[in-house]
């Protein structure tokens, strides 16, 4: 098979991590798309400015990916005490070096407060976002600046490849992975080590590997924080993945909206092949292995497989009607394997780790941990990664520190559009491929949504209805005619033209849309509609025949009105009005004419006395 | 503006680039709309030309996907992401405001060719939502108010450069 | 062979073949519309959805893509399978509204007009079968329309809605089309169809008009067939 892999191997990467090793002492920021939106590259100009200005030159700087805790970007973690900084300004920096690089001393206007304790809190592990997390994945994000092959090479990185490349065969790692239980994490759940072995097994050359970096799901972007921050855990898991199905060409596939995760896949994959770990004999074997970029151009359908397929090839993203697995037929009809990122990221992890540690990890029947994003209405805004079965509740209120200003938790939506709403009496479910689906929802690609009293959950299915009908790829009866028209019956609702009979033809239509639709996009598009109407009839029946809107969010059953003992005359609100709605003397109680007012929200975001109230 | 000699031009080298490969089609395209900020007639016809490809095969990937637009877009392109997260924190009402404001729905561009409105379906910035990116810009915690400041900044630079 | 039970019945078809055919071949009927003859399947209408079970898992595939599988159980008529025909017909007839072909297919189904949904006035009889795009691919070659935008904003035609160097006028898109949405007209020596009008050639010896010059040179074009060989038309030959 090969000659000498072991030396060759193990020397190679040996040498390498001599070059380069984050010294003791150095500062990491956040430099993920979500923290540079806050202005971290900023502050990182400023730190590096800072450092050499007191004559620190033995400190680094280390811009890494996304940290998880975006709710407090940009964030600064000074090692190797771990001391967390959040929402760091560009003036904070000089004493922050001078301070607490230098002397080790706690700037605690800078440092997390507990809501409810108040108690400060300033080493990264003790934050209680972070505190029940199990980071094997996602964890590495903070140690890498991910342009650098030379940092994912100190924290270990390729020794699974050379492992595999020196001791294993492609049997002995299918076996591993199968024995770790690895389990889809893009949302279909399935047994990756099953689809490897099917596309060994399978007849047809060449063979291909490809990485789903799709992620549509909106208030989904684990995927997005993998590529960006840690690209060389995808493509080793690729590699070693391509080794184990006998391919030698792959894909990722990104989401064009991602610009920062194409580059830094760009860089790494060249970074991987002057290094000898891509491209023609690697690492000195006869295994030759390469990987290709392909963008996406704005279809959320191409997240599907046999769609995916079809963009590659160079069509319209319209998945395939035939009855036929990827595995057997896939890209350009050849055996081919498709795993999501996230997915591919476990891989080095479980060879380097062992499958048992692995599969100690998790529930029963799904193994390991499941990174999450967890966004809407909750005050920790961010990136979780916890062990399979972890409950909803220790998600949203342990580490998600519950909801914002008072509010009170309704729903959290899970899956994407393919996915349902999980109402509070059910928050002890632990969270894991099969649970969720009992109760009418799925884990999905792991976007959590939290929603509070303000959100009208039927206005949350008219919009993943309207998302969906504009994403509908259009071939087929099912999907592009009934998913619009659930999404114009749904407008009516909203809108108080709903009638009698709109749930009962909601429930028959999404019942034969889900079985007649030809991918899963039509598959599952009635999903957010038939959860909605289970947990939240109530809500469905108030707006249809009482033409009102509990939740004060459906403009056309609502009317804005100023409190006239809370309002000071000020006029602010006068101003921001797009109609000339609102009229009043100065320093005189306003008042908001109900015929010219649409319900715009500007005046509300703009008093100040939260005068103006939604009836 | 450029001329359609200009287009062909510019079209042929980029599909040098990419080897006239029938499959990189996409690809293609995503190089066209960057180089001219939207797909021009002549440059589908040269890439379908070129490439092999039927006329309407092109074109159908050209109106499939959503990240081409086969009309000039304008100067500053203002994209509202209309992500779950976003939606939940409002981000209808600042499309509203745009609209308003600017004259235009998503998809259209002003008649002096300085902004494109269109929405886009989560940018992974949730933590910032509501988010709009103009160009490659991002602004988090978008309100009514910032929208405002937004436009009023952009109109100026414009107007100062006149 | 390969060996199933169809509705009850013991059903053989041969090894390869498509479900369609076995359950046809067993003198049970099955609408279709997206199914034709000279091209390949579509996949899309969803009308010939039929019920499998195998094992103890149960799915609703459609027929006309599913290969015959050795000990496959097929319910041809369970609730979820007329619910689904009941659906596409229902969303077809609000699409299209003027089209005589659904209004009868839909009376011979027992379906009627879904009060609920708004009726289309812009869709003409389009069903977006693709019978039309896959016939000028397949069996003509010159791929003139395709279908273009996506979801329901989805439509067939030419590229920017303009006359097309390469359509040859044979009008095989308008013979499959199951609706008769696509208009061919024809005066004299003229034919007109997708915006483009066509020189017809004359029989040379009965004198009708019977094809396009265009059709003929292609023809020509591709078999190597001199051009004065093809002016005769076919009940003539």
């Amino acid at each position: 098979m090969n000659e000498n892999p072991d030396i060759q191997a193990h020397q190679l990467l040996d040498n390498l991590s001599l070059y380069y090793g984050p010294k003791k002492k150095f500062v990491a920021i956040c430099a993920g798309t979500g923290c540079r939106a806050s202005g971290s590259l900023k502050v990182k100009e400023a730190l590096e400015a800072e450092l050499k200005k007191q004559n620190m030159n033995e400190v680094d700087v280390l811009a890494t990916g996304c940290l998880g805790f975006c709710e407090k970007g940009p964030m600064v973690i000074v090692h190797p005490d771990k001391y967390f900084y959040q929402h760091v300004k560009v003036e904070d920096v000089p004493e922050i070096v001078s301070k607490t690089v230098a002397k080790g001393e706690i700037i605690s206007r800078l440092v997390y407060r507990h809501p409810e304790t108040q108690k400060t809190l300033y080493r990264e592990e003790d934050l209680p976002f972070y505190k029940k997390q199990n980071r094997i994945v996602f964890g590495q994000n903070g140690m890498l600046d991910p342009s650098k092959i030379e940092a994912y090479f100190n924290i270990d990185g390729y020794q699974a490849l050379a492992k595999v490349l020196s001791e294993m065969t492609p049997e002995d790692v299918i076996n591993e992975v199968k024995k770790a239980g690895l389990r889809g994490r893009g949302g279909g759940g399935f047994p990756a080590a099953v689809k490897w072995e099917g596309v060994r097994r399978a007849h047809g050359e060449p063979k291909y590997v490809i990485a789903n970096g799709d992620e549509g799901d909106p208030g989904a972007y684990m995927d997005r924080s993998l590529m960006e921050g840690n690209p060389h855990s995808v493509i080793e898991g690729m590699i070693i993945g391509a080794y184990a199905v006998g391919s030698n060409q792959g894909y990722i596939y990104v989401r064009n909206e991602y610009p920062l995760a194409v580059t830094h896949l760009t860089i790494a994959l060249e970074a991987a092949r002057q290094n000898g770990l891509l491209g023609k004999n690697i690492l000195g074997t006869n295994f030759s292995f390469d990987i290709h970029i392909n963008k996406g151009a704005g279809a959320f359908v191409c997240g599907e497989s046999s769609a995916l397929f079809a963009s590659i090839e160079g069509r319209a993203g319209e998945p395939r009607a035939k009855y036929v697995h990827a595995v057997e037929k896939g890209l350009y009809d050849k055996p081919t394997v498709l795993n999501n990122v996230e997915t591919w990221a476990n891989v080095p992890l479980i060879i380097n780790k062992g499958a048992d540690w692995y599969a100690s990890i998790g529930t029963e029947g799904s193994k390991g941990t499941k990174i999450f994003s967890l966004v809407g209405k909750i005050n920790n805004t961010g990136l979780i990664e916890v062990p399979m079965g972890t409950t909803l509740y220790e998600i949203i209120y342990d580490m998600g520190g519950g909801i914002p200003n008072g509010r009170k938790f309704k729903a959290v939506q899970t899956g994407g559009p393919s996915g349902g709403c999980i109402p509070e009496r059910l928050l002890d479910i632990p969270v894991d491929f099969d649970k969720l689906y009992e109760v009418g929802s799925m884990m999905g690609s792991g976007g959590m949504i939290v929603m509070d009293e303000t959100s009208c959950m039927v206005d949350v299915a008219r919009y993943f209805l309207e998302f969906l009908k504009e994403e509908s790829c259009g071939k087929c009866v099912p999907c592009r005619e009934g998913i619009r028209r659930m999404s114009d019956i749904l407008e009516d609702i909203c809108s108080g033209r709903g009638r009698e009979g709109d749930i009962e033809i909601l429930e028959s239509m999404g019942a034969a849309i889900a079985d007649g639709s030809l991918c899963a996009l039509g598959g599952s598009a009635p999903n957010p509609v038939l959860s909605t109407i289970r947990y939240f009839r109530e809500e469905y029946e108030a707006h249809i025949k009482e033409h009102r809107c509990p939740a004060g969010v459906c403009k056309a059953l609502i009317t804005y009105g100023i409190d006239a003992e809370k309002c000071t005359g000020c006029g602010v609100c006068v101003k921001v009005c797009a109609t000339q709605a609102i009229t009043g003397e100065k320093k005189k109680a306003h008042v908001i004419d109900k015929d010219k007012c649409t319900r715009c929200g500007a005046c509300i975001q703009s008093c100040k006395f939260d005068a103006i109230k939604v009836k | 503006m450029t001329n359609v000699t200009e287009i062909k031009q510019k079209t042929k080298q980029i599909i040098k680039k990419h080897k006239s490969n029938k499959s990189a089609l996409i690809a293609v395209l995503q190089d066209i709309q960057e180089a001219f900020n939207y797909l021009p007639k002549e440059a589908l016809k040269t890439a379908s030309n070129m490439m092999k490809v039927p006329m309407s095969r092109v074109y159908e990937a050209a109106t499939f996907y959503t990240a081409f637009s086969l009309k000039p877009r304008g100067k500053h392109i203002v994209k509202i992401c209309k992500g779950t997260a976003c939606h939940v924190r409002g981000a209808a009402i600042l499309q509203d405001r745009f609209e308003t404001t600017l004259g235009i729905k998503p998809g259209e561009t002003t008649k002096d060719g300085k902004f494109s409105l269109e929405t886009v379906n989560c940018v992974g910035a949730c933590a910032l939502g509501p988010v709009v990116v103009i160009n490659t810009d991002y602004h988090g915690q978008v309100t009514i108010n910032k929208v405002d400041k937004i436009i009023k900044k952009i109109n100026n630079e414009e107007g100062a450069q006149q | 062979m390969v060996n199933m039970i169809i509705d009850g019945k013991n059903v053989s078809a041969p090894k390869g073949s498509m479900l369609l055919e076995a359950i046809r071949g067993a003198g049970i009927s099955v609408p279709t519309l997206c199914a034709h003859e000279a091209v390949s399947r579509s996949g899309a209408c969803r009308l010939c959805v039929v019920e499998i079970k195998k094992g103890n898992r149960t799915r609703i595939v459609t027929s006309c893509l599913y290969g015959v599988e050795e000990g496959l159980t097929v319910n041809t008529k369970s609730d979820r399978v007329l619910n689904v025909r009941r659906l596409v017909m229902e969303l077809l007839l609000a699409r299209c509204p003027e089209s005589d072909l659904l209004q009868k297919m839909a009376k011979d189904m027992a379906v009627e007009p879904q009060a609920r949904y708004a009726v289309d006035t812009d869709k003409g009889k389009c069903i977006l079968c693709r019978s039309c795009v896959r016939v000028c691919e397949e069996v003509v070659g010159v791929s003139a329309i395709g279908l273009f935008s996506r979801g329901s904003y989805k439509e067939v035609g030419t590229p920017y809605n303009e006359k097309s160097d390469v359509c040859i006028g044979c009008g095989a898109c308008v013979y499959v089309c199951p609706t008769g949405h696509i208009e061919m007209t024809s005066t004299g020596d003229k034919r007109k169809i997708w915006g483009r009008t066509f020189k017809m050639q004359a029989c040379e010896k009965c004198g009708k008009f019977f094809a396009p010059v265009d059709q003929l040179k292609f023809i020509s074009k591709k078999t190597g067939v001199p051009f004065k060989e093809l002016t005769t038309c076919t009940e003539c030959r």
